[in-house]
């Protein structure tokens, strides 16, 4: 559903993604491993449109996306969970929720309480705004405010920075929930190898703007992960 | 003796609230320091005066102002405004030119003197005193523009898509806003609350030229004062403003009055750097 080949991005005239290729399909879990600098969160800024791609071809539900505005592409499906959640802090956790409906254009009855369904503990918090939340309630806030939006496909970048573990088990248990219910695909970047394992199919490894390994998530055994990990920084 | 003085204060409030909510918008919510707002409001007056000398009942006049305006301030964000989100410096020099312009424009145009028109409201009498009727035409048009805004930004999705955008435009995108769509959008309002201003000050000030001179330095102060919550921010500054004018005004004189509204603005600007609403995180 989603195709990257040989996608170059950066910042001005300072390259960070150089030739960077994956595909992630349908239902999937992929999830993406690396240090901080080697690219994790360029790449799902250029994938949402954020940044612009300077070279290579992003396709997407069977569409060219690779020039194509940020909104467009989450109109088309793609729900985006930024590094540091994005949460508008003077909107109301409610507002913050019907602004992401309303940005792809499906306000409807109804939806904001099958959001809460999914993430009760928001209910308590629903007229403060979002800037007085905890960083992992905020997290919470930003997978709800994507979810609202039935994407096909969320990327979420590093959900669980910042966060407590006891919120962090509650984001595990719900995305598989959703994945269930709602056939949801998923590409993550983390640092955290626990929870990229808890929730992916299949691990690729990034290192300096590009993809350097692919492992099963059953290979994935703390020492190999670690050591691979570390030692791709030297 | 106390009507009166009431009177000068709520006429001074609103003609505040009048002038700088478009301002606000644009200041205040947006960031874009627009030099050129008064112009907005010379344009209006001029509009409206051009219309009612074609035959156009006056309220038809107002609204055709704040139209054309809206419409000028779409045009000016596209061709200049946009290219300078986030760079202060750029923005006033840019925008003060534009000011230039305009005045240069409209003083060819139409001459540098004042265009009136020649309607007739009569006076209103209580508590012993005589006061125009159209003063109360102003103030509740001012209230009314607030009021207006008010539920726009708290019931309606566009508004509801606005104040979020102007919190993060770049989240917003990733959500799905197109956010050229929405700050060009809410710099057409600002203008267009601008250019009806204008064309309520037609029938108390004329047209000309220096219109816009005259009131943007009060619309900035209001603004800085009142800080970054445009509705909240607005009311507050005018109200604070307006009760000092008016009060002073009644007591010594309108030029003691506006001195005094600059000493207590220098003063709070030095207590509350970021305005009145500057520590309030959310809010309208």
């Amino acid at each position: 559903m989603l195709t990257v080949e040989n996608l170059d991005s950066g910042y001005g005239s300072i390259p960070v993604l150089t030739g960077l290729s994956l595909s992630v399909s349908q239902g999937e879990f992929v999830g993406i491993l690396g240090h901080n600098g080697m690219g994790k969160t360029t790449l799902l800024k250029t994938l949402i449109g954020i940044l612009p791609a300077t070279a290579g071809k992003i396709t997407f539900a069977g569409n060219v996306i690779t020039s194509a505005p940020a909104h467009r592409r989450a109109r088309a499906g793609m729900g985006y969970v930024p590094q540091g959640r994005g949460i508008l802090p003077g909107l109301t956790v409610r507002d913050n929720l019907l602004f992401a409906a309303a940005a792809v254009g499906a306000r409807r009855s109804g939806q904001l309480e099958e959001a809460l369904d999914d993430f009760p503990r928001l209910k308590a918090y629903l007229d403060r705004p979002g800037g007085a939340l905890s960083g992992g309630e905020q997290q919470l806030l930003a997978l709800a405010r994507t979810l609202i939006q039935k994407p096909s496909i969320v990327l979420l970048d590093e959900p669980t920075e910042g966060i407590q573990p006891s919120i962090i088990d509650e984001i595990v248990d719900q995305m598989k929930g959703l994945r269930q219910r709602r056939g949801l695909t998923i590409l993550l970047v983390e640092q955290n190898v626990d929870f990229i394992r808890a929730l992916s199919d299949r691990v690729l490894l990034i290192h300096k703007g590009t993809i350097t390994n692919e492992f099963s998530v059953d290979a994935l055994t703390d020492t190999t992960a670690m050591g691979d990990f570390s030692s791709v920084e030297h | 003796m106390i009507a009166t003085t009431l009177y000068l204060i709520v006429y001074s409030i609103s003609l505040l609230m009048l002038v700088s909510l478009g301002l606000a918008i644009i200041f205040g919510m947006m960031k874009v320091i627009n030099l050129a707002h008064g112009e907005f409001m010379m344009l209006g007056a001029y509009t409206c005066v051009l219309c009612v000398n074609a035959g156009a009942p006056l309220w038809l006049s107002f609204a055709a102002a704040a139209l054309a305006v809206g419409l000028f301030g779409i045009v000016v964000e596209r061709l200049i405004i946009r290219f300078l989100y986030g760079r202060i410096v750029d923005t006033l020099l840019a925008t003060w030119g534009l000011s230039l312009f305009l005045v240069g424009l409209v003083t060819t145009v139409f001459g540098p003197q004042a265009w009136s028109i020649s309607a007739r409201f009569g006076n209103v009498s209580f508590g012993g005193m005589n006061f125009s009727a159209y003063t109360f035409v102003l103030i509740a048009i001012s209230i009314g523009m607030v009021v207006v805004t008010w539920l726009i930004a708290r019931f309606t999705t566009v508004g509801l898509i606005v104040r979020g955008t102007m919190q993060d435009a770049t989240v917003a995108s990733g959500l799905g806003v197109n956010r050229n769509l929405v700050y060009m959008g809410t710099f057409g309002y600002g203008a267009a609350l601008a250019g009806l201003a204008g064309a309520v000050l037609v029938p108390i000030t004329g047209a000309s030229p220096s219109l816009g001179l005259f009131f943007v330095a009060k619309a900035f102060i209001n603004v800085i004062i009142g800080g970054h919550l445009p509705l909240i921010g607005t009311i507050a500054a005018s109200s604070l403003f307006g009760t000092i004018d008016g009060f002073v005004s009644y007591v010594w004189s309108s030029v003691v009055g506006e001195v005094s509204v600059l000493i207590v603005a220098v003063i709070l600007l030095r207590l509350l750097p970021l305005g009145i609403t500057g520590r309030l995180r959310s809010g309208l």
